[in-house]
């Protein structure tokens, strides 16, 4: 273990009642580094920031502060003070008396006191505050003062709970800046939990994107946002392009249609993976030579620094494209890609694939839910089995009680020309579709499969 | 017809039940038997040895068992609002219960087990009897505050070094005292008027000021009682400026 770690998780797992929230949370963090946990709400990043302050004890696995375990410790004596989302002020008690709230329960002599809170409170620019309600503070203010209510204990570790996610727009900027400046003159270790990427983005040191309870990914800023490790990761951070793709051999990937010139190698040959492509990384030509394919504009946008445009390849997939300059709608335009630009991304599965049961010749029991099946000679009712279904051949019915199983929309992702979404059904279980519909996240659907597209084989039983 | 003019029943309602009446408290407390204006009914008060000292007995009592609420129901109510140690609804009911059946059938019930077990009628039967009738007014506001207490408040007091007595005292206390003030309240003003428990639980042994009332008026002395009872309005009025000092006792009432 490397001496600079002041924490570290290890096979960390926490589950509310049945519901697994983190599954196997591996992750240090060095001495002084500014650390965001990123994803959507129920990832898992509060529950990762509650477990290190200590409101959590986990099932399984270890938390270690400068390598020893603090599993046992309550949260008021760990060296980490946190900033609540939603403040947490205390309404019976005025500024001053918040921010010394700590400094008197470790009973510091009342000067020093004193000497402390007004320190701070210049440092988050509130001085002539002290005597203030808190009530009467503005949602900006209030957020300052929870910050140097943690900071005047002089915490090893500062932990932010979406701490600017109340402020509007423009104060989040502000804020961000005053966060950035704050640990490069204090020097401490800053945790900090968003959903927001460019927040991540501009604040971080490090990131680490989570998504159901599973770290996703650990990278500086650029590594995230220049080579995500898979289409989550590229579709959360920032805009892309992700598409379906073949790698024909190293260096060398084919995609909507054409073959491009690459940069990643080890991806085996006429291998299916994904790739995504920054919006800002496709590039007009007039060169007819440079140019790799042709595409109409369909639209374009002004978006302040740079023109947002969707154009239909000539292959019949979208892209989105920014640039400086806009090409008009209905133009024909002639497009290319760096090799650099283009990052590919191992697929995480290329059909669904369930364990089930057969209930009789033609009836298979998979995800709680008992499918037709063609006949299946050779098998019996009570074989356990493997059942394996295409993405596109899931289908997805409007209404719940219409389909063998009732799902949710929970995840989806736009491929140039079809949708890939997650379905997430009833019991917990995940269904990945393709399909030309649109659809919402969150949409209600009920899901049937043709008893054709089933493709069953028996488990050998181990 | 003005969406006011729907007010107008209410209006006349309280005109004839609430405000008629207290002024006519007023009135009768301000005149003689033959109905000439007088001061002689206050006067006579203050110089009425017996209704001052049941006065003072009667204060006694009500801050005794306003206190014995508060101790008892504190406690109470933070476990009900506890999560981890309460888990079912059906719990806090069972506090609530006793306030569904009538006072009076209560009070003969208790006075009833006290003679079944040979216990003395007295002024520890008199206490047991009101804390018996009285505590759910007090376990149900401070409740009320504890169950809808922002759990980040105790979690940033722990946060910041308190232990669990300290964000006890700290903080989960100080935030809930408007419901500890609203329970003061709804126990405290009905304990210094009440007569039928003192009655039934002490056969009148302690008398409270609301029998000296209730025999002047028995008696036809409206007189004199509307005097006194003026004057307990007057100390439930300026209790009421003590338990509510502003903004802080809202959302804390049932």
């Amino acid at each position: 273990m490397a001496g600079d770690h002041i924490i570290d998780l290890r096979h960390v797992s926490k589950r509310f009642g049945d519901k697994a929230v983190l599954e196997d949370i591996n992750l240090y963090i060095r001495k002084g580094e500014f650390v965001t946990l990123l994803g959507p709400s129920g990832c898992g990043k509060t529950t990762t920031l509650r477990l290190i302050a200590g409101f959590l004890a986990p099932e399984e696995g270890e938390i270690l502060l400068d390598g020893k375990d603090i599993s046992g410790i309550p949260p008021h004596k760990r060296p980490f003070n946190t900033v609540f989302q939603r403040y947490a002020l205390f309404p019976h008690l005025d500024v001053y008396d918040n921010i010394a709230f700590g400094l008197k329960l470790q009973k510091v002599p009342t000067d020093e006191i004193d000497r402390r809170v007004r320190k701070v409170l210049k440092m988050v620019s509130m001085t002539d505050y002290e005597e203030r309600d808190v009530d009467s503070l503005s949602g900006g203010q209030q957020q300052r003062v929870a910050i140097a209510r943690a900071l005047v204990n002089q915490p090893r570790i500062l932990l932010l709970d979406e701490p600017l996610a109340a402020l509007d727009l423009k104060m989040r900027k502000d804020m961000q800046i005053e966060l950035k400046e704050m640990h490069r003159e204090l020097g401490i270790t800053f945790i900090y939990v968003t959903h927001d990427q460019e927040e991540a983005l501009t604040l971080s040191d490090t990131i680490v994107v989570m998504d159901e309870g599973k770290i996703q990914q650990i990278g500086t800023p650029t590594d995230i946002y220049n080579e995500p490790v898979n289409s989550f990761v590229a579709d959360f951070i920032g805009e892309s392009n992700i598409l379906n793709a073949t790698m024909i051999r190293d260096r060398r990937v084919a995609f909507i249609g054409h073959e491009f010139d690459c940069v990643d190698e080890g991806f085996g040959e006429n291998n299916p993976v994904d790739v995504v492509v920054r919006p800002e990384d496709i590039y007009f030509t007039r060169d007819e030579a440079r140019a790799q394919f042709r595409a109409t504009v369909r639209s374009c946008v002004f978006k302040g620094v740079h023109y947002e445009m969707y154009v239909d390849t000539d292959t019949g997939f979208e892209l989105m494209i920014q640039n400086y300059d806009a090409y008009p709608v209905g133009s024909e335009v002639l497009l290319y890609i760096d090799p650099d630009d283009i990052q590919v991304m191992r697929k995480e599965r290329t059909c669904n694939t369930f364990e089930g049961e057969m209930v009789d010749e033609t009836h298979v029991k998979l995800l709680g839910g008992s499918f037709e099946c063609l006949p299946q000679p050779g098998l019996t009712a009570g074989d356990a089995v493997t059942v394996q279904v295409d993405f596109d051949k899931v289908d997805l019915l409007d209404h719940q009680e219409e389909g063998v199983l009732a799902g949710e929309v929970h995840f989806l992702l736009y491929k140039g020309d079809h949708y890939h979404l997650t379905i997430l059904t009833e019991d917990g279980d995940h269904i990945w579709v393709d399909t030309d519909d649109i659809w919402d996240k969150g949409d209600l659907v009920g899901v049937d499969i043709a008893p054709a597209d089933l493709k069953i084989c028996k488990r050998n039983e181990a | 017809m003005k969406r006011s003019h729907w007010s107008i029943p209410y209006a006349v309602f309280l005109g004839i039940f609430v405000v008629l009446p207290l002024l006519l408290i007023l009135l009768y407390a301000l005149q003689d038997g033959q109905g000439h204006f007088t001061l002689q009914n206050i006067t006579r008060f203050f110089s009425d040895a017996d209704a001052l000292g049941t006065f003072a007995v009667s204060l006694e009592i009500a801050i005794e068992n306003t206190l014995l609420c508060i101790l008892l129901g504190y406690p109470a109510a933070w476990i009900l609002a506890n999560r981890e140690l309460n888990r079912s609804a059906v719990t806090i009911v069972l506090f609530i219960l006793p306030m569904w059946i009538n006072a009076l059938m209560r009070t003969l019930a208790t006075a009833e087990l006290f003679n079944i077990f040979g216990i003395p009628l007295g002024k520890g039967t008199l206490l047991f009897g009101m804390v018996y009738d009285y505590l759910p007014f007090m376990i149900y506001p401070i409740y009320n505050v504890l169950v809808k207490m922002d759990k980040s408040y105790p979690e940033a007091a722990q946060d910041l070094g308190a232990t669990p007595w300290k964000v006890f005292w700290k903080v989960t206390v100080p935030l809930s005292l408007p419901g500890v003030s609203s329970g003061v309240l709804m126990v405290f003003m009905p304990t210094v008027s009440t007569f039928a428990i003192s009655e039934f639980l002490t056969n009148n042994k302690i008398k409270l000021f609301g029998t000296i009332i209730q025999e002047n008026i028995n008696a036809s002395m409206w007189n004199y009682g509307a005097a006194l009872a003026l004057f307990m309005l007057i100390i439930i009025g300026i209790s009421t400026l003590f338990t509510r000092d502003g903004k802080e006792a809202e959302g804390a009432l049932i």
